[in-house]
């Protein structure tokens, strides 16, 4: 119990460190490396709450799709970063006045006497021994949430064909390969046949 | 001893983090996009939370759905992103008034 309280406690000042570094650092590279680190201590604490598919899922799929996406978004664009940091201090009052006025509220309908505490919500026993997350997941997301899941395909196609058509673009004046072009020539167009007479042989 | 308070505290910290984020960062629309991921993974971790100590599988599978869903909107707000600046040199929200909303 102690350890896992550890554990939590340092992954959890990790995860709201790097949380600040994204919203406040500079350099927008170094942003996303700090939400790379958010997004790690997030997935420790996911596994000490026992979804160890999910925070698997994050690491690969978030930090190791998503934050390269955005890590090469950044690095490929030549971003001047000294307009978009005007108003930095300017809203700064007004964000920390709202944010902890948020932080203050959740926190008092969490820390309520007798809503989210031990007795409401007691500390389930570790899962036995053999126990699989991904089984579990996989038979729920096959029976109850087959539709729901084939849908998210649908949707991550939907997006992959945005992304290409949004970005795709023909330059003019660039010689590229035509490969429906290639594909779609007839003989005649390419290919003349010429009759002429055979050429004699000097006579000596 | 850890309770489902202490969880659900860390997913609001990071979600008012978040806010905050937005209000400072108004004029880089990819830190905005940042924070909305942050925002996203505030709110899974509350999913979870609750999962485990309702011994409930289905808020996984939530989650699973916002990762998803994440994951397609990151890729094509970064695919606007590099089309707008693609032709306006900028991503200064300020500069994107086009619209005149």
């Amino acid at each position: 119990m102690i350890v896992q309280q550890l554990i939590f406690y340092v992954f959890a000042l990790t995860l709201v460190s790097a949380a600040v570094a994204v919203v406040t650092v500079r350099n927008s590279v170094y942003a996303v490396l700090f939400l790379v680190l958010a997004f790690f201590s997030a997935a420790a604490i996911w596994m000490l709450l026992e979804a160890e598919f999910l925070a698997i899922i994050l690491v690969v799929v978030y930090v190791g799709a998503v934050m390269v996406l955005f890590l090469f978004v950044v690095m490929m664009l030549d971003i001047n970063q000294e307009p978009l940091k005007e108003g930095f201090i300017r809203y700064l009052p007004v964000a920390v006045v709202v944010a902890i006025a948020m932080a203050v509220e959740l926190l008092m309908v969490l820390w309520s006497r007798g809503r989210f505490g031990v007795e409401m919500f007691p500390v389930p026993q570790p899962n036995p021994v053999g126990y699989s997350n991904t089984r579990e997941l996989g038979e729920l997301l096959y029976t109850n949430y087959l539709l729901p899941f084939e849908v998210a395909g649908v949707v991550l196609l939907v997006a992959i064909i945005a992304a290409v058509a949004l970005t795709l673009r023909t330059r003019p004046g660039i010689r590229t390969q035509d490969v429906g072009a290639q594909v779609r020539t007839r003989r005649d167009e390419s290919v003349r046949l010429v009759k002429m007479k055979s050429e004699k042989p000097r006579s000596v | 001893m850890l309770t489902l308070a202490h969880f659900l505290t860390l997913g609001a910290i990071l979600f008012s983090l978040s806010i905050a984020g937005i209000f400072i960062n108004r004029k880089n629309i990819i830190i905005l996009l940042m924070c909305i991921e942050l925002m996203l993974l505030a709110v899974n971790m509350n999913f979870i939370a609750f999962s485990r100590f309702l011994g409930n599988l289905d808020g996984q599978i939530f989650v699973f759905f916002i990762l998803t869903v994440a994951a397609a909107e990151a890729g094509i707000g970064l695919a606007i992103l590099v089309v707008l600046f693609r032709n306006r040199q900028t991503i200064n929200v300020a500069e994107l008034d086009d619209l005149k909303g």
